[in-house]
């Protein structure tokens, strides 16, 4: 017991409580039960989509393998072979590995932090509808010969072939840039739940390793996919309207895609890898019976590989003829990535010696996982290796390895977590004969099926081929590794088929089956609302350490038994020491969100066809979604100032500024965006390395536009200072002024960045100087425009009398915005118009 | 389809160069390190999972991570990276000028063949070819290596690793073939619908063979190929393809300078038989799925078949 309870509740309040909160959190029925957003049907259905795709690549595969059975097959023609391994590869990249651990993530995190909800559900739905959208539209083109067939990472000028790719290529760019909105959405929603929404508490070191790895990995999302989109632009701009940033016979280079491509593409790997030894992180405590070995070496593992995999993408691209001197700083760096990828594989031994091992189903995929992972990280050391990788790059050894490390690294520890985390979703177990019989179908199939990949990569088998002669000295090997994969899918499909079959004849088990320690355990299948009071933790292993936790918080002991106002509502607590601070309510079941997703949809696949109109259109019904959806859901003003939250703590319900969630939002997406912005700049600074004379004699925008420009951005971001001062002191006349002036210098500040590559008659599909000053300059524009519309939203705010000195989120989440903007806007001038101009 | 294989081994574990030698080897050492260790940490893993006998302190396993986890491979990756940059200036020399090679072959990667372009030497005229190479044996080989439209990418397993052929850019590589033979060398940088179908022949001579190759190829054929000569020119043949000493100069297709001498038709796709050539000028796209060169189906069987004969019989 806590002892900080004063009164005991009768058991009759105590079920007045209870169902209230069933009546808040309840999952709508009918059609309306898609509207829902509570974490866990959205978790749910994420994952359940990200499978559903994941299966979908795998027969893919199959055809892949069928194809290479047998020398000179012609099972499938070059052309549908090009596109079924391209699209297996994307496919599995972007819409299972990293979207399936967004889905565990939003599952699990809420009760495991001893939260009720993530801090913007609807966020989180708007992230999974433009998954599933996205999704879809990027797996249904193969159904129409239309698929992507470049490869999955899409290199240039290859890819930038109209003739050859078609419209593959830009359902590829367009339909994964929807993707990766929504990724990032996840990764800012994940941030900022798990750093300002643990129970009180629970500090930071005391974090179950799951959310440390989690926030680690987000973080990575929100560095390694803004490259990539700021790539995408600029591969898409080329597609589009003939711009030449690829094209090397108008100064472009193809080697600039591949180094943004694999700056995201590297931490990828790791962003997949990451989050599946975070699940074995959970596991392994648990079935050696005893609170993980060595936590802050494995903490500080984890903090470095997400920091080294930033550093390695150039081992992608050992045989481009990039300088010798950097390829061995790259293999270093590569090599020493190794290093806190062993402190992971230790600490699940040292916790293994160290307590007493119950061999289950879950630790039987997990150790089967790391004995395969293990393989795959050997071979990653020796193409680490420059001159081994000269040899070994593009061929089977490749294909090899890589499926060693993301099968041995994310499947296995997935099916592993699926074995393990199932009694959350229906309070029974997975069969654990079906489950044996899987992992060693699974286990020896993946081997047969890859194994000798090894050996027929060195033995001269170039990736990608859709054929071999027959005398070559492939046959064995390409026939086994056919037979190994259809071993291996029988095994994958009797998962499937445990996770599947009907199970109401099976009695319920109990609510901790395994005996865990971690908080996720609390949480009821059946009920909605997460916890039934939100906890104070005092151990990295509550349920072990604090004796009756689960009784208590199952007695609405703690905080927030109730719900009042028909609000959701969750605790808000301060970064470092988890004390709370707000009583946050949470967005409820909506449509707008589905609105959004598939109106965003809508632009991404009318540019595919070229369809202006349905896009200006799409366009237009997004930014009215996202705005009602704002309008309407966040930044509400309450009602009472105050909260009775229970154990006498009352909690403000509105906090504005670094304390409040939207702030922090704010704040990671815009160093997301920031992200994408330094790589665009990037490409700018590249192509002057790689030219003599980068402007190639084209004139460039001039001086004075792009510094009136960035003087009148400047002065725009001084009117929002002046009006978050003013409006501080309450004075609405001013702050609504200040508004409008500050309207009026952003529109002038665009004009103005427009004018100078426009007055001097840049032509941005001659060569690739004025191609990248235009986007440099429309990329700072268009934030400008996106920085219009959130004044003038806060200027309606303030009109309707939702905006006030104390009730001032909005206004404030603004100016934030507005520091980025400013920052933006005097590089980009000051760029352009000094560099190279002034020579 | 019957694929053309019988060109030569294509194997990274044959080395028959100096490059693929000294990787060889360094791949031998780190296969037998990485079974070793595969085998101890798994040992070290399934122990742990079935172990009865009391747990270890909490402190002796923290000491396991350390030297385990950071210690052990900390030491063997630095071994390790040592060896492997201590090899990179001799597989690559990191300067062109350390390691002037006596020729620079320029190879351009075209979809979906090779244009070869040897220098002129010792008194012996400059000339171009395609999808055949030949090296002198125990010389060290330069090459300057283009691409026209995509990137492709140069490797030959049996001499040494592989280098990009990057549009816009210049890379070189330079080899040393210590053992004379027949090998094979595919594109190995995805390039388009028949990057599959985009191979070349390497021959490793002798001296004396060499130079006489190199005189031949040179000076080229000699006009009298009779009827398949007259057809070859007639049906627009030359256009693209130049039959030195034949022909005019044409840079379209691959150069078909004694053709016959050639292991493969279409860039490794088929063996260089009479009805092979025929088939493939028939209908390319068959052979070579996105093969550029157009079908030649309307032209009569036996026209295809003497223009065959001519081209096998160029030797």
């Amino acid at each position: 017991m806590t002892g900080t309870v004063e009164t005991e509740l009768s058991a009759d309040a105590r079920k007045a409580q209870e169902a209230e909160l069933r009546e808040v959190w309840r999952t709508p029925s009918g059609w309306c039960y898609w509207t829902s957003v509570n974490n866990t049907e959205i978790g749910l259905w994420y994952g359940a989509a990200a499978f559903i795709f994941m299966l979908f690549a795998g027969v893919l595969a199959l055809l892949v393998r069928v194809q290479l059975a047998v020398p000179g097959n012609d099972f499938l023609s070059a052309d549908m072979f090009n596109q079924a391994f391209t699209l297996h590869g994307t496919v599995m990249m972007f819409l299972f590995a990293v979207p399936i651990f967004e889905a565990v993530a939003i599952f699990l995190l809420p009760s495991m932090l001893g939260a009720r909800e993530l801090p913007f559900p609807r966020l989180s739905a708007f992230g999974f509808w433009s998954f599933a959208l996205g999704g879809v539209f990027v797996c249904g083109s193969i159904f129409f010969g239309a698929a992507p067939n470049t490869g999955w990472f899409m290199y240039p000028p290859l890819a930038t072939d109209k003739e050859y790719s078609g419209i593959g290529a830009d359902i590829w760019l367009l339909g994964l840039s929807f993707i990766e909105v929504a990724s990032i959405a996840a990764a800012v929603e994940l941030i900022v739940g798990i750093m300002k929404c643990r129970a009180p508490g629970m500090r930071i070191n005391m974090m179950p390793l799951f959310a440390w790895y989690l926030l680690i990995v987000a973080g990575m999302i929100l560095f390694a996919f803004p490259p990539l989109i700021a790539g995408d632009i600029l591969f898409e701009m080329e597609r589009m309207f003939d711009w030449p940033f690829f094209d090397a016979a108008r100064g472009g280079d193809p080697l600039l895609w591949q180094h943004l491509f694999w700056i995201f593409g590297h931490p990828e790997v790791y962003i997949i890898f990451l989050p599946a030894i975070a699940l074995m992180a959970m596991i392994v405590p648990t079935f050696s019976q005893r609170p993980i070995v060595g936590y802050s070496w494995i903490v500080l593992a984890a903090v470095g590989t997400g920091f080294l995999s930033f550093g390695l993408w150039v081992h992608h691209m050992f045989t481009t003829g990039l300088p010798q001197i950097s390829l061995a700083f790259f293999s270093a760096a590569s090599e020493a990535v190794a290093i806190p990828t062993g402190v992971q594989i230790f600490v699940f031994i040292a916790t293994m010696l160290a307590g007493r091992v119950i061999f289950s189903v879950p630790m039987l995929f997990g150790a089967g996982g790391l004995a395969i992972f293990i393989i795959g990280g050997l071979t990653g050391v020796m193409v680490a290796l420059v001159p081994f990788d000269w040899q070994a790059h593009d061929t089977y050894f490749i294909v090899a390895h890589l499926h060693y490390v993301l099968i041995g690294g994310m499947l296995f520890p997935i099916v592993a977590g699926i074995y393990y985390y199932y009694p959350l979703l229906d309070a029974r177990k997975l069969s654990d004969r079906l489950g044996k019989i899987a992992f060693w179908l699974m286990f020896v199939g993946f081997n047969v099926a890859f194994f000798p990949m090894h050996l027929a990569g060195l033995r001269g088998m170039p990736r990608r081929v859709f054929t071999y002669p027959a005398d070559i000295g492939w046959d064995w090997f390409n026939l086994i590794s056919t037979i190994g994969a259809f071993i291996f899918a029988s095994g994958v499909a009797l998962v499937v088929i445990d996770v599947l079959r009907p199970k109401h004849r099976q009695p319920k088990g109990e609510q901790n089956p395994w005996n865990s320690g971690t908080l996720e355990w609390i949480s009821e299948p059946e009920e909605k609302w997460g916890v039934r009071s939100i906890p104070i933790i005092r151990s990295r292993y509550p349920i072990w350490d604090q004796r009756g936790l689960i009784e208590d918080i199952k007695a609405g002991r703690f905080y927030l038994p109730d719900a009042k106002d028909g609000a959701r509502e969750t605790l808000v607590t301060s970064v470092l020491d988890a004390e709370p601070i707000q009583c946050l309510r949470v967005g409820g079941t909506s449509l707008l969100t589905i609105l959004a997703a598939f109106s965003l949809g809508g632009v991404f696949i009318a540019l595919t066809f070229h369809w202006w109109i349905t896009t200006i259109v799409c366009a237009s019904a997004t930014l009215a979604a996202i705005v009602a959806w704002l309008w309407t859901g966040t930044a509400v003003i309450p009602r009472e100032e105050m909260r009775d939250v229970g154990l006498g703590k009352t909690l403000p319900l509105y906090t504005s500024g670094p304390g409040s969630v939207g702030w922090w939002a704010m704040f990671i997406t815009m160093a997301g965006d920031g992200t994408a912005y330094a790589s665009l700049m990037f490409g700018y600074f590249f192509y002057w390395t790689i030219h003599e004379d980068f402007t190639a004699g084209h004139a460039g925008p001039g001086v004075l536009w792009p510094f009136t420009a960035a003087g009148l951005f400047t002065l725009a971001w001084a009117a929002m200072l002046v009006a978050q001062w003013v409006n501080e002191a309450d004075w609405r006349g001013l702050t609504r002024l200040a508004l409008a002036v500050a309207v009026l210098l952003t529109l002038a500040a665009c004009c103005a960045g427009l004018a100078g590559p426009y007055l001097t008659g840049m032509d941005p599909t001659v060569h690739v100087y004025p191609a990248i000053v235009w986007v440099v300059a429309l990329w700072t524009v268009v934030h400008g425009g996106v920085g219009i519309i959130m004044q003038l939203y806060c200027l309606a705010r303030n009109l309707a009398g939702r905006m006030s000195a104390r009730h001032d989120m909005d206004l404030r989440n603004v100016v934030l915005y507005w520091h980025f903007l400013v920052i933006t806007a005097i590089t980009s001038f000051g760029v352009l118009g000094l560099f190279p101009g002034l020579r | 389809m019957p694929l053309s294989g019988c060109t030569g081994v294509q194997s990274a574990l044959d080395p028959a160069g100096e490059e693929a030698a000294a990787i060889y080897r360094l791949l031998l050492v780190m296969v037998v390190g990485g079974t070793l260790i595969w085998c101890a940490v798994v040992g070290l893993l399934l122990h742990a999972s079935q172990r009865r006998n009391a747990p270890w302190s909490e402190r002796t396993a923290g000491r396991l991570i350390v030297w385990g986890g950071v210690a052990f491979p900390l030491v063997v990756l630095l071994a390790l990276l040592a060896y492997a940059v201590w090899l990179m200036p001799s597989i690559r020399p990191w300067l062109a000028r350390h390691a002037p090679a006596p020729e620079t072959i320029e190879v351009t990667g075209e979809q979906f063949w090779w244009r070869i372009r040897y220098p002129a030497r010792d008194g012996l005229p400059a000339f171009e070819t395609a999808n055949e190479l030949r090296l002198l044996v125990g010389e060290r080989v330069a090459f300057s290596l283009k691409a026209a439209d995509v990137i492709h990418s140069f490797w030959i397993p049996v001499l040494g690793g592989k280098m990009d052929m990057i549009p816009g850019r210049t890379n070189t590589l330079s080899l040393s073939p210590t053992k004379t033979g027949i090998f094979r060398a595919p594109c190995t940088e995805f390039c388009g619908t028949s990057h599959t179908l985009m191979a070349f022949s390497v021959i490793v001579m002798e001296p004396a063979d060499y130079i006489a190759w190199r005189r031949a190829q040179a000076a080229g054929d000699v006009p009298g190929g009779g009827e398949g000569e007259q057809l070859f020119a007639r049906h627009g043949c030359a256009g693209c393809h130049g039959v030195r000493g034949v022909t005019g100069p044409a840079t379209l297709g691959p150069d078909l300078t004694f053709f016959g001498q050639r292991q493969t038709v279409g860039a490794g796709t088929l063996a260089n038989t009479k009805e092979n050539v025929a088939r493939f000028i028939r209908d390319p796209a068959a052979w070579k799925p996105g093969a550029k060169m157009p079908a030649f189906d309307m032209l009569p069987s036996k026209d295809i078949a003497a223009i065959s004969d001519y081209l096998v019989g160029l030797k």
